[in-house]
């Protein structure tokens, strides 16, 4: 009662609104001024806030769906999302994502974390189809509303497996280069960071050829286009940028060029497992080790937390992963020994399916978006029928919703 | 089942006439015969009987053969013996090896019915139908004589309507085709329907019983549901919640599952979540079907193993097992409605062996 006079006195012209709100939960003084969200109780978008933050994205949240901005999909994006989700951006024409409680949790570590020590590394696993990449992507735009530089290996599963192109490293022996894959990811890197790009300078030379090296106090552009135009040399200046990122990330030299990090890789577990590569290795043909590969050597020293000033954000995935069996989802049984001592320490996540309410919120949005055509779907017996068929799993739904 | 190791006694010969087919009513196929207007087989009288005579040495024959007595060998003894000593695998009942009594095996033939001189022995032989309209007679003969034992009976006082009526429960009239075989001549229907109308005329008076014996000679026992499945109870476990257990059985897949009542729907199975153990949507949806008829679906929890076969007869035996258990949830009309959905049948498809 206190509180509701309390309120009427703050802001007397919405007070007949914020009732509706202070029912429901007593956490709405601080909260009143900041948020900008539809006070309508309309019952069609019960599933849906028009919070486009997800910085502000809190308990109250959960279930709902925010919309991605097309330009951030656009920037944020290019390779990111995972192509189930992409088609179904291309076929609603809007970028709906779910908040969800272990993304919540995720940000709010971000949020409380002290940036001038080593980077937590924070790793989402759990069963298969439960929305583990689409956490780390809606994390991961968190990250990207917040100005720090994205670092996003979709997934690593594609440096380790099915290289069309595998050369010889250029600059040490015994390893191999990835041209095709390396000039993509910097293609990408680009159309993620362009405001970073000329802000950052280079702090050594590099030599590529004997004709081609980048300078000292080059801005880190140059050194992304020359990975761009020149194939041979991509999967070196990968480490290299990945190099002066690590050393640069504290923002402890200049004022201006300050900014926070966030690697984020999806399917972190191909980094320690086995490739399906074969590498002609005098007359006989064996299987490459993930370390004699350039790019996943650098990753890995990427995930060490030997630097500052940013986060790790890691996501597991069975799916793509080489000679595991599908019943595996623990980190311990999807990383094997290596990669578990190798990232230990860190925070994990746990992703579940859905509980009763996000699955009714995905029902609802399926429902408005007219992608349940069915006329039996719409009834009670037959929203049971999709949840016993589905076990609220968010991918088997989607997939059995694709035929209804 | 015979439980006794059977060794075929060598110092006699033993013959039997076991054969694989019925005797349809076609001639024999033999060179240039015209097949179309030859009617149906001819057996002569001499030619059955010794047909007769030889089932019954042979019976006795396989009644030595399996150690048992003679004179106490039943038809099902019999059957049991030949299906024990011709084991078949083939799925038609029919085409199985048999050894029947030869009034079953050729069918029933009328006799030369005149005489040297040609005059007919029976009376009514000039009908066209003999046997047809003399069954008739018989039958008015009789209502006649239950009327004049109820004029009886009223003359001395002792009429009462309430005597013992003839139980009809369980049985049918005879069908047209069957009194056909009976009388070996053709009815039409309107003879059939005249029949049946007189032998419920017959039924219709007080007094009928005294003709119990005649009358069942035309009805036919239906056959009782020999494998009715018994429900299985309800049992409750130390929280007082309820639940049952039962089984099913799909090719060479078993299942076994326990339902328990105020769950939320988890399904688990051979230690593994449903969704992890059945991926593809068919069996899935073999394991929701029985829930959804009932319309219980959010009530259960199952709990189930299964070994053998594939995973479609996997899910097939789950189902059929989740069927089973849900009898002692549901009441009986509900118990009918899934007998007659085909959720309570066990399906009697089986593989097929390698044909050459």
């Amino acid at each position: 009662m206190n509180l509701h006079k309390l309120s009427s006195r703050l802001c007397p012209t919405v007070s007949k609104f914020r009732h509706l709100h202070i029912q429901s939960s007593g956490q709405q003084l601080e909260a009143v001024a900041v948020e900008t969200e539809s006070t309508e109780p309309n019952p069609l978008s019960v599933f849906r806030t028009s919070e486009q933050n997800p910085t502000y994205h809190s308990e109250r949240h959960t279930g709902q769906y925010y919309t991605l901005p097309p330009a951030h999909i656009q920037k944020l994006f290019p390779h990111g999302l995972p192509p189930r989700f992409q088609l179904q951006i291309k076929t609603f024409n809007e970028g709906c994502v779910m908040v969800r409680p272990p993304v919540l949790e995720l940000i709010s570590y971000l949020k409380k974390a002290d940036y001038s020590k080593p980077p937590l590394r924070y790793i989402l696993y759990g069963d298969i189809g439960t929305g583990k990449s689409m956490s780390l992507s809606h994390a991961l735009h968190y990250c990207y509303t917040q100005g720090w530089l994205i670092v996003h290996i979709p997934d690593a599963h594609l440096w380790v497996k099915n290289c069309k192109e595998l050369l010889p490293s250029s600059s040490r022996p015994s390893r191999f280069d990835q041209p095709i894959q390396a000039s993509q990811w910097l293609k990408n890197f680009k159309i993620t960071n362009e405001g970073f790009l000329s802000k950052i300078k280079t702090t050594q030379q590099y030599v590529w050829t004997k004709r081609e090296s980048t300078e000292k106090g080059q801005p880190l552009g140059v050194l992304v286009d020359q990975g761009v135009n020149r194939m041979k040399s991509s999967s070196d200046v990968v480490g290299a940028v990945l190099r002066e990122l690590r050393l640069q990330a504290g923002g402890t030299t200049e004022g201006e060029g300050a900014f926070k990090l966030a690697v984020a890789v999806d399917g972190v577990n191909a980094l320690w497992g086995k490739t399906s590569l074969k590498k002609e290795d005098r007359t006989m043909v064996c299987w490459c080790k993930p370390e004699e590969l350039t790019l996943i050597h650098n990753l890995r020293k990427m995930m060490k937390n030997n630097w500052s000033g940013g986060a790790i954000l890691t996501a597991l995935s069975q799916t793509g992963s080489l000679f595991k069996p599908q019943s595996a989802y623990l980190p311990s049984e999807l990383l094997g020994e290596e990669g578990f001592d190798n990232m230990e320490p860190f925070v994990p996540v746990s992703v579940s399916n859905y509980n009763e309410k996000e699955f009714e919120s995905c029902y609802l949005y399926y429902l408005e978006r007219n992608w349940l055509q069915h006329p039996h779907s719409r009834s009670e017996e037959g929203k049971k029928e999709l949840i016993f068929l589905s076990n609220k799993n968010p991918s088997i739904l989607e997939r059995l919703c694709a035929f209804l | 089942q015979i439980n006794k190791i059977i060794r075929p006694s060598l110092n006699r010969k033993h013959v039997l006439f076991v054969t694989t087919k019925m005797f349809s009513h076609k001639s024999l196929v033999n060179g240039m015969r015209d097949t179309a207007s030859a009617g149906p087989q001819k057996f002569t009288q001499e030619f059955i009987d010794k047909q007769v005579e030889e089932f019954e040495v042979g019976k006795r024959h396989l009644a030595n053969m399996m150690e048992e007595d003679p004179e106490t060998f039943t038809q099902e003894d019999i059957d049991r013996s030949i299906a024990y000593l011709f084991p078949s695998g083939l799925f038609e009942k029919r085409a199985r090896p048999f050894m029947k009594h030869p009034e079953e095996i050729f069918p029933k033939q009328t006799a030369i019915q005149w005489d040297a001189k040609g005059r007919p022995f029976h009376f009514l032989f000039y009908t066209g139908k003999q046997s047809y309209y003399s069954l008739l007679h018989d039958v008015y003969e009789k209502i006649l004589a239950i009327e004049r034992h109820q004029d009886k009976m009223r003359n001395k006082g002792l009429f009462t309507s309430d005597t013992k009526q003839i139980l009809l429960t369980g049985s049918r009239w005879l069908l047209k085709e069957e009194i056909e075989e009976n009388l070996v001549e053709n009815i039409s229907d309107q003879d059939y329907m005249r029949l049946i109308q007189l032998m419920e005329k017959l039924l219709s008076m007080p007094y009928c019983s005294l003709e119990k014996e005649f009358i069942l000679k035309f009805r036919k026992q239906l056959e009782v549901q020999s494998s009715k499945y018994e429900i299985p109870a309800l049992q409750y476990d130390p929280q007082g919640v309820a639940f049952s257990v039962a089984d099913g059985r799909r090719k060479t897949a078993k299942a076994s599952i326990t339902l328990r009542d105020s769950g939320s729907g988890n399904i688990t199975i051979n230690g593994r979540n449903y969704l992890h153990y059945f991926p593809v949507l068919q069996n899935r949806v073999q394991l929701m079907f029985p829930l959804l008829f009932v319309g219980m679906m959010g009530r259960f929890d199952i709990e189930g193993s299964v070994e053998g076969s594939g995973h479609s007869a996997q899910a097939g035996a789950l189902r059929l097992a989740i069927s089973r258990a849900l009898l002692s949830f549901v009441s009986e009309g509900e118990v009918e409605k899934m007998r007659q959905a085909g959720l309570l049948t066990a399906d009697p498809r089986i593989r097929e062996r390698k044909k050459p």
